[in-house]
């Protein structure tokens, strides 16, 4: 009875296009927003935003990105990590490069430059499919990686080939403290959630789609392949190219190119997977639980009292990490997006029995 | 004209070395569909449990033939596992869900690995002659340079393909792999059962895990970063195409040719350590000519 969109009536097109048609999403919504933007910075201490939320919300932002890509258009990436690194060394390019540039101008040139490499490596996905595809990707991976750790002009020739910035500045103001730099990277996540959203509601999304379930189908009825995919590249590559650049200029601020390695584009994809392909909550969803598990896989020995060597404990980590993610695709393949649509199916009733 | 065929046969060998890789990942995907990341992990987990009871059971009278026995039995024991734990509960779920439970087994195996047998170095020596020597000496001034202990590499991939032939071609389990591997539901309504099937070929490829990883230890000592070699195998694959086992040893041969004249050809003009993306845009630009691989099959989609 608490989920209930009986007696909801639209009266006008405007209202039956909403976003988000029923109240109680509505209502949701402006309780996480409320969570997000008051009552964390309130309640919680440096350390949590430091080694939380702040992660939390970029790699959000990354996987709002991915999930763009592999679950709504079909295109299995794994260059995920590349193309963060090129949002962040171009975001550090521009940064450097032309004086007194707004850094959240910085960003989104980044973020367009991040367009243009994921537009040219998604060139390949109109001829190859499936997993050849994602195989394929993980050529920008490795070819970028080198780039970035070879080539001295987009490292500005820094000896030891790591980067270093200041706190972002804006306007006269320093982000420096945790809270000002997590409300920043909330704002941007909850602007560019906002546009996700409506990307797949619109024409473009819809045509996402059609190619994801048959891409044989979607191009009889009229929907060029091309243009989809290569969109779906460009519109993925940006978000995860503003969320690199923010990983490096706001959570790490000092970085190589270690930074980005493949490791990272697995993590993402994991939130992407785990969370729930072709959903926006998805991403939230499995960005938190790729954010926190590992924190809370090492601080478990301790909780429990038993001591073990630093080396047996990442190995634990490792093993206890694989298997949840073997069991969690076992009980939920359809992610987590899944058991919060089912939680609402069951919210609907609830506590009537029918 | 002698270094350049040197740096030809040298490359044929550690291509040779991808193949074996390869085949893991080539023997499972046709027989069950999953893209086997954890390939590489399971060629470290082989190679650690080999080289660790070698050292366990020296006092014996075989210590290597034991631990051999040993390793296979223990492979053929995560076979069942996998099978019991990880395929049977994902049956009919997406290839990109399999993909990630496989990831998932590969960082277990990472780990449950390092912590029973240690994450050091260890120096494995199955009897592997390490001196090089000089052949074609007569057609050549100073003759071609040739490490034997490739040389037995290669011939152990070549004794392990031809066995894998045979197994494939002229027993009853073979020819139940390869129906299985042609089309699912219908090996399964004449009566094969897909698990057992689906446990063989986990063995086989927990097998051909071994024979690389003894391999590849021999030569680079038994470690962690034998995980890693799994990432060079899939330029490998997506080259010869999943499905081809001939393809995985001609993609591994080009793939090792291309890598080593690269390294020595085009290396000094472009900068170093590009053996780590070479593979991949080589791989790439056979793609782009045919997306399923050299040898894969091409896929006819209906609406």
């Amino acid at each position: 009875m608490f989920y209930r969109e009986a007696g909801q009536f639209k009266t006008s097109y405007t209202a039956d296009q909403a976003a988000f048609p029923i109240a109680q999403d509505r209502i949701f919504i402006a309780i996480w927003l409320f969570i997000g933007f008051v009552a964390v910075p309130l309640l919680s201490n440096e350390y949590l935003f430091r080694a939380i939320f702040i992660p939390f919300l970029i790699l959000a932002l990354a996987a709002l990105g991915l999930n763009l890509l592999v679950g709504y258009c079909g295109q299995v990436s794994l260059g995920t990590g590349a193309f963060m690194a090129v949002g962040a060394y171009a975001a550090y390019n521009f940064w450097t490069r032309i004086p007194g540039l707004n850094p959240l101008v910085a960003f989104m040139l980044a973020g367009g430059v991040a367009t243009i490499v994921g537009i040219l490596f998604g060139i390949p996905s109109l001829r190859i499919k499936g997993f050849y595809l994602a195989v394929a990707t993980l050529a920008a991976q490795f070819f970028l990686d080198w780039v970035f750790s070879r080539i001295g002009w987009f490292t500005n020739y820094t000896p030891s080939g790591s980067i270093a910035v200041p706190p972002v500045e804006l306007f006269g103001f320093a982000f420096a403290s945790p809270v000002s730099k997590y409300l920043l990277c909330l704002t941007i996540l909850v602007l560019f959630a906002v546009v996700a959203k409506n990307i797949v509601r619109g024409r473009i999304g819809r045509s996402w789609m059609a190619t994801r379930d048959m891409d044989v189908a979607a191009e009889i009825i009229g929907i060029r392949p091309m243009y989809a995919k290569l969109s779906a590249f460009a519109v993925s590559s940006f978000f995860i190219g503003v969320a690199g650049a923010l990983w490096g200029f706001v959570h790490l601020e000092s970085w190589e190119p270690l930074a980005f390695d493949i490791n990272r584009s697995f993590s993402i994809l994991f939130m992407v997977i785990i969370g729930g392909l072709g959903s926006i909550m998805g991403a939230f969803l499995g960005a938190a639980f790729i954010t926190v598990l590992p924190l809370f896989l090492n601080q478990l020995p301790t909780w429990i009292g038993i001591e073990v060597s630093t080396a047996m404990i990442s190995h634990i980590e490792f093993m206890i990490f694989g298997a949840l993610i073997i069991f969690f695709l076992a009980v939920e393949p359809l992610g987590m997006a899944r058991m919060w649509r089912i939680g609402k199916e069951k919210l609907r009733l609830w506590p009537f029995p029918y | 004209m002698a270094f350049f065929i040197e740096v030809l046969i040298s490359g044929l060998m550690a291509g040779v070395l991808y193949s074996l890789v390869a085949l893991g990942f080539v023997l499972i995907f046709k027989a069950s569909g999953v893209f086997n990341f954890a390939q590489g992990a399971m060629v470290l987990f082989a190679a650690l449990t080999f080289v660790r009871l070698i050292d366990i059971l020296s006092e014996t009278f075989a210590p290597i033939l034991l631990s051999l026995a040993i390793t296979i039995v223990v492979m053929i024991v995560l076979a069942i596992v996998i099978e019991r734990l990880v395929l049977r509960p994902l049956v009919n779920q997406p290839g990109i869900s399999l993909f990630m439970a496989t990831l998932g087994i590969a960082y277990f195996l990472d780990g449950f690995g390092q912590s029973i047998w240690g994450s050091d170095v260890y120096a494995l020596d199955i009897g592997i002659p390490k001196d090089s020597m000089f052949i074609l000496e007569s057609v050549f001034e100073g003759g071609i340079l040739v490490s034997s202990e490739d040389l037995v590499a290669t011939l152990i991939a070549g004794v392990l393909v031809a066995t894998l032939a045979i197994f494939f071609q002229r027993t009853r389990v073979g020819r139940a792999l390869r129906a299985v591997a042609d089309d699912h539901q219908a090996a399964q309504s004449v009566g094969i059962p897909l698990n057992y099937i689906w446990v063989v070929v986990w063995s086989v490829a927990g097998l051909v895990a071994l024979v690389a990883g003894a391999v590849w230890g021999s030569k680079l000592g038994v470690q962690f970063s034998l995980s890693l070699i799994a990432l060079k195998a899939l330029p490998v694959l997506i080259l010869g195409g999943f499905e081809s086992v001939v393809g995985a040893i001609v993609g591994g041969l080009i793939i090792g040719v291309g890598e080593k004249l690269s390294e020595i050809y085009l290396g000094p003009i472009i900068g170093g350590g590009i053996e780590n993306w070479f593979a991949y845009v080589l791989a790439l630009f056979f793609l782009l000519f045919r997306p399923q691989g050299l040898f894969g099959e091409k896929h006819i989609d209906r609406v």
